[in-house]
């Protein structure tokens, strides 16, 4: 008697709770829960494509050494340090916990931009060797090196972008709410700086070092 | 003595704080239409802001854009501006080639050959979805043998457009991969059958019409009499107690009232947003692919 008079009002017990469910759960959505994730996810994939052209750039510049070699053999101090620059940087392992923590993402940029640095002075010992300027094979690596380097800036600054939106998504009220409830192993993602030899005024040089 | 010194600041410091806040705001304001004003309105496949192309070959060029958009989908964009205002021409052709959108939305087919000429820069930025096709190379070259060459002799015109034509060469070197894109982006905007919206138009009034007439007479009418309603010049009855839509007499006169209501929102509004004019962009995208170059 007094199971049968339970089981059939816990239906109806039930059906509030359930009609709650479905007005509340898509409400839960409007109200920001997704906000959190959908940020973090689109960080992510800025991230993935800042790492796919930096990848892309070293792919490139075995190539461009050995075309330089050919051209330019006795400039073997600078065509070295931009191979050793590009071993650095390929070493620097990268795992997806490289984002949160600041020191790694710190080792991962110095040693991109020693590369960026080394290259930047082959191309601009190249300049000396016009038979080398000319070479086809050498524009079109001079060519993609520009744009590899040109996507590189789009990466990272649509990288900025993102993790500057998902880092605000949890300091910032609503979200903030749904950071300290639900997403608290969530951590705000490393962000690049402008490297200290970049912030430095140029240092103008007429070339006595150069002698000949 | 001290308290009536130290008072009379804390107002003054409120108001530098309430100041320094505002005038903030106001740079904010400022930077953002700076942004935004800086970057030239799409108002066509020739956006000529620096006055360098002469009317012939804008027109030429604007017809042969047309043209090749309807082969392949693909959306080239000549833009020319005077100058750059300071910035480097790469980021400024990544912003523009992303506020306006060029090439179709998830296949990113746009190309936008930007001219500045107080910089004296030129860059050729391909959206994502051709830069495999019209590589940073290809787009170096034409910048370098087509270009630069004409522009050095003050033909701006002749230089654009030959770098048009090769670069509408280059897309068109691979035929299949041209007409397979165009074949998933057909050209004509989509069309509603009538039929359909009618069909859609017909059910959406009863749902929300007979949802509408049950619910908001008695939140926004005047009250007659328990369970009568004065509404937008039209008197609903309900059954008082059950509140239900199965009575007769109300659910018809909410269904009556509702096909009048109807007409009000039909199709006019639909038809009037399916024909598009001018042109615009996709919802494509860049990645900064392509090449610069100066003269």
């Amino acid at each position: 008697m007094f199971a049968q008079r339970l089981s059939s009002p816990s239906i109806f017990r039930a059906l509030p709770a359930l009609l709650v469910m479905v007005i509340v759960l898509p409400l839960l959505a409007g109200c920001g829960y997704n906000t959190i994730p959908t940020a973090e996810e689109n960080a992510k994939a800025a991230w993935s494509e800042v790492l796919n052209q930096y990848q892309r750039r070293a792919d490139l510049i075995p190539n461009l050494v050995e075309t330089v070699k050919g051209y330019a053999a006795h400039e073997k101090d600078t065509l070295d340090a931009v191979v050793e620059a590009r071993a650095k940087a390929t070493q620097v392992t990268v795992t997806p916990e490289t984002v949160k923590d600041p020191e790694a993402f710190k080792k991962f940029q110095d040693s991109q931009a020693g590369l960026t640095s080394a290259l930047s002075r082959l191309l601009a010992v190249v300049e000396n060797y016009p038979d080398l300027k000319a070479n086809q094979n050498f524009l079109a690596l001079q060519a993609q090196l520009e744009g590899t380097e040109n996507r590189i800036a789009v990466a990272r600054r649509d990288y900025i972008q993102a993790v500057r939106d998902y880092n605000l998504t949890l300091r910032t009220f609503p979200s903030v709410l749904w950071a300290t409830l639900w997403f608290r192993s969530n951590e705000p993602f490393a962000n690049f700086t402008v490297a200290e030899d970049k912030l430095r005024t140029p240092k103008v040089d007429f070339g006595t070092k150069q002698g000949g | 003595m001290t308290g009536h010194v130290i008072t009379p600041p804390k107002p003054d410091r409120l108001a530098t704080t309430i100041s320094a806040a505002l005038i903030a705001m106001a740079l904010l304001l400022v930077s953002f239409t700076a942004v935004a004003a800086d970057l030239p309105a799409l108002t066509g496949r020739v956006v000529d802001d620096a006055g360098i192309i002469d009317a012939g070959t804008r027109a030429a060029l604007t017809q042969k854009l047309a043209d090749f958009e309807k082969k392949g989908s693909d959306q080239i964009v000549v833009a020319t501006i005077n100058s750059l205002d300071g910035e480097e021409i790469e980021p400024y052709a990544n912003r523009l080639f992303r506020a306006w959108k060029l090439g179709q939305g998830g296949e990113d087919n746009g190309v936008l050959l930007l001219v500045a000429k107080n910089d004296r820069k030129m860059r050729i930025e391909v959206g994502y979805g051709l830069e495999g096709t019209l590589t940073d190379l290809h787009t170096k070259l034409i910048i370098e043998n087509d270009m630069v060459p004409a522009f050095r002799a003050g033909d701006f015109s002749g230089g654009i457009s030959k770098a048009v034509d090769d670069m509408v060469m280059v897309l068109e070197g691979n035929p299949e991969e041209l007409e397979a894109r165009g074949a998933r982006n057909p050209p004509d905007t989509i069309s509603i059958d009538p039929i359909v919206a009618l069909f859609v138009i017909l059910w959406v009034t009863l749902f929300l019409g007979g949802l509408a007439m049950a619910f908001l007479p008695p939140v926004f009418g005047t009250k007659l009499s328990p369970g009568v309603y004065k509404w937008l010049g039209m008197t609903f009855s309900y059954s008082h107690g059950s509140r239900s839509w199965s009575r007769g007499g109300s659910w018809t006169s909410g269904s009556s009232s509702g096909s009048g209501w109807s007409s009000g929102s039909s199709g006019s509004s639909w038809s009037s947003g399916s024909s598009g004019g001018g042109f615009s962009g996709g919802g494509g995208s860049s990645g900064g692919g392509g090449s610069s170059g100066s003269w």
